[in-house]
């Protein structure tokens, strides 16, 4: 009886199975043996920490996404929480208006980069008005902090807003009549009542700016970033071997920081109960 | 000018709540509560009871020309973070990311007491409601009535002026809450502290209250001890709301009330047309040949430590009596029934 259901249940998760292994686990399998069989064999590994152009981009794509990711958390926090306890004039709107870059692909979020603080963008027209020369940012690594802000803010402050609805308002009351003042509250109350929902979104978030390329590729091709060494490896270099191997550093930190952080936010939703 | 001579005297002038939305919760409300007494504020749900509990703690402001007193000290504009009040919730509200000491120390922290200090406290806390054997276990490990006693706990331990209650028992089972009421009836004046009790539950108010307040539509209608309000209502809606109340229409007339059932003396002034109230428990049931009154028994429903009769033909409408003998009824039995004038009731209107 029991051998018979496991056949069945065996047999019902059969395609999903192929379809994973097919899709997912083959090509990342060959990935990872192509990356290994370049000139350097597994050596090409190692050259990524070795390399100190690797090594940079890695560490700066590494620095920008913790940056980008932290920025996103203080702003979408403060702002989902805000939106979902107040009811004003124009809150939909704005709602739907901050939800928008989410159906932006990162090109078009480059190109809003550019517009902004491009060589004729409006941040350089308004400086320059002011005496202050052409302010010009968009085609740095500060354009893509900007771009990655952008469009990962919409994200978190809906997961953000989601949470916020679920406080109960009676926790803060209570830590208020033991004397706890706003901060106190917010320290004490409102963070680790949202902490499971600042891991999981900051978690996305930080994976989505590790592997972003669109916004990158628009602003600059020489902005060192890793999507962009692997692309320029892979493309123009015709280094498949370094690209893929590249490649796998990239996904193993990215998942790693996923599966961790999901790790953690287990706990801490166990602890907010 | 205290019953027990410590605590502090909260008193109400002139508070009322206009919320945002035009809402109106709270009418003019004058109140004042002796320090170390209990009183609860009782009514249906929306009758602004709560706002009104939340505008003593500080979580809610009166609107401009209320004022709060705590003592002789004008509290109105204090936040509730500097009133020093103790709140218990309905949903508990314990800290779900500390454990069952934490939450009861966390005030104590607040208010910056040394270590040793609060340690000390919470061993008394945890003595007190008996609770020691759950010191280290987390907030989702607890039942109900484990949880409401850390909450007690937890706004006892900061030793505050005056204890705010807002329906701590609804959320438990009934046996639950029948100790539980029994347990802070006991605790509330073995501290001697104020406190302000808010529930929808009748027989909880009665037993709680060293005063209770019947609370409608954002207005305190009657102020007095549970046997003032239950045999002396101010008006038919406290008649209505607190147990069952028979009113019936009879003719006075030659110093005789006059009902369908029969006539009983009539004591106080007013001719023609009455209307009167009085308790099912204020009715004896007697030989249809003794008494005054007469009627039919229509139903009865054996409650265990008494029997409930609905009897037809005494008044105008159905009466609701009460017994306590131990003999069963028959449907369309005749009874007789004795009312003493001075337990009928006339409201003014």
């Amino acid at each position: 009886m029991r051998a018979r259901e496991n056949r069945n249940l065996l047999l019902m998760v059969a395609p999903a199975i192929a379809v994973g292994a097919a899709f997912f686990l083959l090509p990342l399998a060959r990935l990872a043996v192509v990356g290994a069989s370049g000139p350097l064999g597994p050596q090409a590994y190692l050259k990524v920490v070795t390399n100190a152009q690797y090594f940079d981009a890695l560490l700066s794509t590494i620095v920008l996404s913790v940056a980008v990711t932290a920025t996103t958390l203080v702003i979408a926090g403060i702002a989902g929480v805000f939106l979902e306890r107040n009811r004003f004039l124009g809150r939909e709107a704005l709602l739907s208006m901050l939800t928008l870059p989410l159906a932006f692909p990162g090109v078009v979020v480059g190109f809003m980069v550019i517009m902004l603080a491009g060589r004729t963008g409006i941040a350089g027209e308004l400086s320059s008005l002011l005496g202050a020369g052409r302010l010009v940012f968009a085609y740095s690594m500060a354009g893509l902090f900007m771009g990655y802000l952008y469009f990962s803010i919409p994200r978190v402050i809906l997961t953000i807003m989601a949470a916020a609805e679920k406080l109960d308002p009676a926790l803060e009351e209570a830590a208020r009549s033991l004397g706890a003042g706003p901060w106190r509250v917010v320290r004490d109350v409102i963070l680790p009542a949202l902490s499971p929902a600042l891991i999981a979104s900051g978690a996305i978030c930080f994976a989505t700016s590790m592997g972003a390329f669109g916004t990158a590729f628009t602003l600059a091709t020489d902005i060192k970033v890793l999507p962009i060494v692997i692309y320029t490896e892979f493309t123009l270099l015709a280094n498949i071997a370094l690209a893929a191997a590249l490649s796998m550093v990239l996904g193993i930190i990215t998942w790693a920081t996923l599966a961790s952080s999901r790790a953690l936010a287990g706990t801490t939703a166990a602890a907010a109960g | 000018m205290s019953a027990r001579g410590s605590g502090t005297a909260i008193r109400l002038a002139d508070c009322s709540k206009t919320f945002p939305n035009g809402t109106r919760a709270l009418e003019r409300i004058t109140l004042e509560m002796r320090g170390g007494e209990t009183v609860v504020f009782l009514g249906p749900s929306g009758c602004g009871k709560t706002t009104l509990l939340r505008v003593i703690a500080g979580l809610e402001s009166p609107d401009p020309g209320g004022r709060v007193f705590f003592d002789d000290e004008d509290v109105t504009v204090l936040p509730i973070e500097r009133r020093n009040v103790g709140m218990v919730f309905q949903s508990y509200a314990l800290f779900p990311n500390m454990n069952v000491e934490e939450n009861i120390a966390y005030g104590l922290k607040i208010h910056g007491a040394p270590q040793a200090q609060r340690a000390k406290r919470v061993d008394e806390m945890l003595q007190m409601m008996q609770i020691g054997e759950l010191r280290e276990r987390r907030i989702t490990q607890l039942s109900g009535g484990q949880r409401q006693r850390v909450a007690l706990a937890r706004a006892i331990a900061v030793q505050p002026r005056v204890l705010l209650l807002d329906e701590p028992l609804t959320a438990l089972d009934a046996l639950l809450r029948e100790r539980l009421r029994i347990e802070i009836d006991v605790l509330l004046h073995s501290l001697g502290i104020t406190a302000a009790y808010v529930t929808h539950d009748q027989g909880e108010a009665m037993a709680i209250g060293d005063r209770v307040a019947v609370v409608d539509r954002g207005a305190i209608v009657q102020v007095g001890t549970p046997r003032e309000i239950y045999y002396k209502p101010a008006n038919a809606f406290v008649a209505d709301f607190i147990g069952t109340m028979n009113r019936v229409r009879g003719t006075v007339r030659d110093g005789f009330l006059e009902l369908p059932g029969g006539r009983i003396p009539w004591i106080q002034c007013g001719e023609g047309t009455v209307e009167v109230l009085f308790r099912p428990n204020d009715a004896r049931i007697m030989p249809p040949g003794e008494a005054a009154l007469r009627g039919e028994v229509v139903q009865q429903f054996f409650l265990g430590d008494r029997t409930r009769l609905h009897v037809a033909g005494v008044a105008d409408r159905m009466v609701v009596v009460e017994t306590t003998e131990h003999r069963e009824f028959k449907v369309a039995e005749r009874i007789g029934l004795l009312i003493e004038p001075d337990t009928l009731l006339r409201l003014k209107d």
